[in-house]
C-alpha cells in the first residue's frame, strides 16, 4: 500500500504540473482557474497515461479469452478493483464497477424493484428487498437529483411512500425532525454524505444509527466525500455507498458501488446479459456472484485502470493532507466572500460542517451573468441549479454560483476568484 | 474585453429597464417555457385578432439572466401590435442569427434592438437564454390560433 498519510505541507505548484490541462489558456488567453471540481475533476498525467497504456499495450476482452493479452487486461482490471477497494477499506468482492454514481444508485433502487416484481411472480427473493404499498423510503431535502429521482421512481412502481428530512436555514439536515420521520415502515434511508451545492456534511453516524434502529437499509451518496476526505466504508455503518470516478481524478465513464457482502448476495441483478451469468439455457439462467453479478456486458476496463492510477496518485499525496488543504481553501473562500459587500453565502459559513464546495449569490445579479464575467477572466465556476432543484426552492432562488476546489487549487486561485467577483460588480455597475 | 461584444450597452439597458413586462388579460394563448440548465422561466401571453393575423397584445413575465431578460424586452418591442407574419419573419431572422456563431449580417429593420444579440451567438451556452422568449411567444401564438 502506498498510503503516506503523514501530515505534510503540500507543494501545490508541483502538483499543478501533474495536470496538463492546467497549463492551457482559455478565453482571452487567460490562465485557467478551475473551480468546478464538484462537477468533474481534472486528470493528472499518470491517469491519462494509464488509460492510454491500456489501449496501446494490453487492449483485449476482460474476463473472456484465454490468450496472453486477455490475461493482462483482466489482471489490470482486477488490480484496479483491488486498489480502489483498498482505498475505502473493503474487499475487492465488495466493489462493483458501474457507468457512474447515478447508475450505482439506480442499481440499488432497481434491485428493490426487481425483487418486488420477482416475488410477485413466485421467484425466491430475500423478503427484506420486497416493498409493499405504504412502506417508506427516506431521503433528505439536500439530495442531488441522482439520489432523489430513482427513489421517486421506485415509489411510483411499488406504492412505497417517499419522505425526506428537511434542511435548516444553514443548509444542514434538521436532525430534530428525523425521529418523527423514521418508523418500522421505513425500509430504505439514502442520504448524501456531502452536499454538492452547499458543501454541508451530513452526520452519517446519527442517520446510520436511526436507520439501524428500525432495520432499514442505509445508503450514502458519497460523490462529494470520497474524493476529498478519508472514507472507511466499515466506519460509516452503511449497507452501500455510491460515488463516481471522474470526480476523484479518474476518467469519465466509470462509477462505483461499495456494499456489504450480505447486500450484494441478496440483491438480484440490475442489468443482465453476458459476463454476469453462471449457466444459461433457453429456459432460464443462473447468475454468478458479486461483483460480476452486477457487471453485465464488456466492462470499461481502460477506465477502471485509469481510476486505479488516480487512487494511487491520491494515496501518494494522502487523503488527510488533501482534506486539510481543502479546509484551508474553504476558509479562504468563505472568509473572502464574507468580506465582499453584496455577496450572500448559502450553506454553513464555518469550516466545521462543510467541504470546499461553496454556493453564493451576488445580490441583484443572475448567476449566469456572474459566471460569464468570471469566464472572461479564465475562472471556471458552475452556475445553475446543480441538479438539486429542491435546494433552490428551499433557498428561494432560481440558481446559484458555485465554486469548488481540489488538490490542484492554490491560494492565488481563490484570490483571483475574489478579485473576479469585484470585477463582476464593476461590470454590471451594481456597486 | 470580448465580453462587451455580448453585453452591449443596449442589452444592459433592456435588462435594467425591461419594456412591456407584466402579464396582461385578456389573452388568447399562453406559453410557459423553462431553461432547465439555469432555471430561467418565462410566461408569454398573446391576444390575436379575430382572423389570427395580427398580434393585438403580447405580454410576459420572466425571471432569469440579463440575456434572457433583455431578449424578452426586445421581443416585446418587435412583436407587440405587429402581424403574425412579421413575427415569423423576425423570429426566423433571430433564430438564424443565434445559430450563426456570430457570422451574420442581421437586418435591423426586422430585428430592431435584437441585432445587439449578435455577440451572444458566439457563446453556445447562452444561445438558449436569448431564444427563450421568442420560442415561448411562438408557442403562445400557435396555442392562440389552435383555440380558435
Amino acid at each position: 500500500m502506498t498510503t503516506t498519510d503523514s501530515k505534510i505541507k503540500l507543494d501545490i505548484k508541483k502538483i499543478q504540473l501533474d495536470f496538463p490541462i492546467l497549463s492551457r489558456e482559455v478565453r482571452n488567453n487567460r490562465k485557467l482557474i478551475y473551480l468546478d471540481s464538484a462537477a468533474t475533476s481534472q486528470k493528472p498525467q499518470v491517469v491519462i497515461d494509464a488509460q492510454n497504456n491500456f489501449y496501446e499495450t494490453i487492449n483485449s476482452g476482460v474476463h473472456r479469452g484465454a490468450y496472453y493479452l486477455a490475461e493482462l487486461a483482466t489482471d489490470a482490471h482486477e488490480h484496479a478493483r483491488e486498489v480502489i477497494a483498498n482505498f475505502v477499506s473493503i474487499k475487492s468482492e465488495q466493489l462493483v464497477f458501474t457507468k457512474n454514481a447515478t447508475e450505482s444508485i439506480n442499481l440499488l433502487s432497481y434491485s428493490f424493484l426487481n425483487a418486488t416484481l420477482k416475488a410477485k411472480y413466485g421467484a425466491e427473493v430475500d423478503k427484506r428487498l420486497i416493498l409493499n404499498p405504504g412502506d417508506e423510503i427516506l431521503v433528505s431535502e439536500l439530495e442531488h437529483h441522482a439520489n432523489l429521482v430513482p427513489w421517486q421512481e421506485l415509489c411510483l412502481k411499488t406504492g412505497a411512500v417517499l419522505k425526506w428530512i428537511p434542511i435548516t436555514d444553514q443548509g444542514l439536515l434538521d436532525y430534530s425532525k428525523m425521529d418523527s420521520l423514521i418508523s418500522p415502515k421505513t425500509k430504505i434511508i439514502s442520504v448524501s454524505h456531502m452536499s454538492n451545492v452547499l458543501g454541508s456534511i451530513t452526520d452519517i453516524e446519527l442517520v446510520g444509527k436511526a436507520a439501524k434502529s428500525v432495520g432499514a437499509f442505509f445508503f450514502i451518496d458519497a460523490c462529494q466525500s470520497v474524493p476529498h476526505m478519508p472514507v472507511d466504508f466499515s466506519k460509516l455503518g452503511a449497507d452501500a455507498i455510491a460515488w463516481s470516478g471522474h470526480k476523484m481524478l479518474g476518467p469519465l465513464g466509470i462509477g462505483l458501488l461499495a456494499a456489504t457482502e450480505e447486500l450484494l448476495e441478496i440483491m438480484p441483478p440490475f442489468i443482465s446479459g453476458g459476463s454476469m451469468i453462471e449457466s444459461v439455457s433457453m429456459q432460464k439462467s443462473t447468475f454468478t456472484k458479486a461483483p460480476k453479478k452486477f457487471e453485465a456486458g464488456t466492462p470499461p476496463a481502460a477506465e477502471a485502470v485509469g481510476l486505479g492510477a488516480a487512487v494511487e496518485y491520491l494515496q501518494k499525496i494522502g487523503m488527510e493532507n488533501i482534506h486539510d488543504h481543502e479546509r484551508h481553501l474553504t476558509k479562504l473562500i468563505v472568509d473572502g466572500l464574507k468580506n465582499i459587500e453584496g455577496v450572500t453565502i448559502y450553506g454553513p459559513t464555518d469550516d466545521q460542517d462543510r467541504g470546499s464546495t461553496v454556493s453564493f449569490a451576488l445580490n441583484g445579479l443572475h448567476p449566469h451573468d456572474v459566471g460569464q464575467v468570471l469566464d472572461d477572466m479564465g475562472i471556471a465556476v458552475r452556475v445553475g441549479n446543480h441538479c438539486a432543484r429542491p435546494i433552490m426552492d428551499k433557498l428561494k432562488v432560481q440558481s446559484t454560483t458555485r465554486a469548488s476546489t481540489y488538490i490542484y487549487n492554490d491560494d492565488s486561485d481563490i484570490q483571483t476568484l475574489l478579485e473576479g467577483i469585484d470585477e463582476v460588480f464593476r461590470f454590471f455597475g451594481s456597486k | 474585453m470580448q465580453l462587451s461584444n455580448m453585453y452591449q450597452e443596449v442589452i444592459l439597458d433592456h435588462y435594467k429597464s425591461p419594456r412591456g413586462k407584466g402579464l396582461q388579460s385578456p389573452f388568447g394563448g399562453e406559453a410557459h417555457h423553462v431553461n432547465p440548465t439555469c432555471g430561467d422561466e418565462i410566461t408569454v401571453r398573446v391576444l390575436l385578432s379575430e382572423d389570427g393575423k395580427t398580434i393585438h397584445k403580447v405580454s410576459y413575465d420572466s425571471t432569469g439572466c440579463s440575456i434572457s431578460q433583455a431578449s424578452a424586452s426586445i421581443m416585446f418591442e418587435q412583436v407587440d401590435g405587429k402581424s403574425t407574419e412579421d413575427f415569423d419573419k423576425a423570429s426566423n431572422e433571430f433564430l438564424a442569427m443565434m445559430q450563426s456563431k456570430g457570422i451574420f449580417e442581421p437586418n435591423e429593420d426586422i430585428l430592431g434592438d435584437g441585432i445587439s444579440m449578435i455577440g451572444v451567438a458566439q457563446y453556445p451556452a447562452r444561445i438558449k437564454c436569448a431564444l427563450l422568449s421568442w420560442m415561448a411567444a411562438k408557442d403562445a401564438i400557435i396555442r392562440a390560433n389552435g383555440d380558435k
